[in-house]
């Protein structure tokens, strides 16, 4: 699940003369969401196939599939358009968390309240809860000195190593390395 | 309001299909008289198409909601449009009287 990429596809230029624009490499929806879940938004695997709602093998075959379209289309100078695969959004979406049913909302201008199933009000717009879930998992992360103490909000996708604590001049852990 | 719920068998203690265009039973159940009927699905075994050919079945039922375990990628657009409401269940172990039981609380 996943919402949609902001363009269609990659055009290349500065071609030698007489090449024009080839054949387009098709990259996959769910393989362009692959690419950003693991590269862009630097999720690993694990997380990056739950976000999915894939088997691990199948993410890794996913994966290796969109790195290797996205190289054709860099070493053969060809055009990339992203299209099609299976795939669904999360902004069409809820989830109930007590009886775990998802269902869609057939009146897209009517917020859901409750779920059609259980009644219950603990549910959760998918749209969201991605964004939601990684400030959460940020939230916890802290890169702490591991001699006074001291610790600040860590940073997806910069090493704590990269911080100094400015007491003891010395560089940060995650916290829950210690 | 009508609900149809796709079923493994003809009664009440079959389990959700976890199928929609292929499911062997749908049941429609009508949550104002607690009344239900079970249909024998035609498109159990066909080839391809199945999907839209039994939301046609449904949809001419008049259900507002349909609880299955997966939708195929054909039938959402449809259902959108038919103001359909798709729930999916990913517990293939609940049975028909659950799910009713569920609606009527």
């Amino acid at each position: 699940m996943m919402n949609l990429p902001l363009i269609k596809g990659f055009k290349p230029y500065g071609q030698q003369d007489g090449l024009k624009n080839s054949d387009p490499v098709i990259l996959l929806l769910e393989e362009y969401e692959s690419v950003k879940l693991c590269d862009y938004e630097m999720h690993n695997h694990i997380s990056a196939c739950e976000i999915m709602g894939v088997s691990r093998p199948t993410f890794t075959r996913i994966y290796a599939s969109a790195r290797q379209k996205i190289a054709t289309a860099l070493a053969e100078g060809r055009q990339i358009t992203i299209e099609g695969g299976r795939v669904t959004f999360d902004k069409d979406w809820y989830l109930c968390q007590d009886c775990k049913c998802y269902f869609s909302n057939p009146e897209l201008d009517n917020e859901i309240e409750e779920c059609p199933l259980c009644k219950s009000k603990n549910i959760s717009y998918l749209g969201q809860s991605k964004l939601d879930g990684k400030n959460i998992d940020t939230d916890k992360e802290l890169c702490v000195c591991p001699l006074c103490g001291y610790s600040i909000p860590h940073l997806q996708g910069k090493p704590c190593k990269q911080e100094i604590c400015p007491d003891c001049k010395v560089p940060l852990k995650r916290n829950n390395l210690l | 309001m009508k609900i149809a719920i796709t079923s493994t068998g003809k009664d009440l203690n079959s389990n959700v299909d976890p199928r929609f265009g292929r499911c062997s039973y749908f049941v429609i159940y009508e949550t104002e008289s607690k009344t239900y009927e079970f249909i024998e699905n035609p498109n159990k075994n066909a080839d391809n198409g199945a999907g839209p050919a039994s939301v046609q079945v449904v949809a001419d039922k008049g259900v507002s909601k349909i609880v299955s375990g997966e939708f195929g990628m054909k039938i959402k657009s449809l259902l959108e449009s038919l103001k359909i409401q798709m729930i999916v269940i990913k517990e293939p172990t609940k049975t028909i009287q659950d799910i009713i039981n569920m609606f009527n609380k």
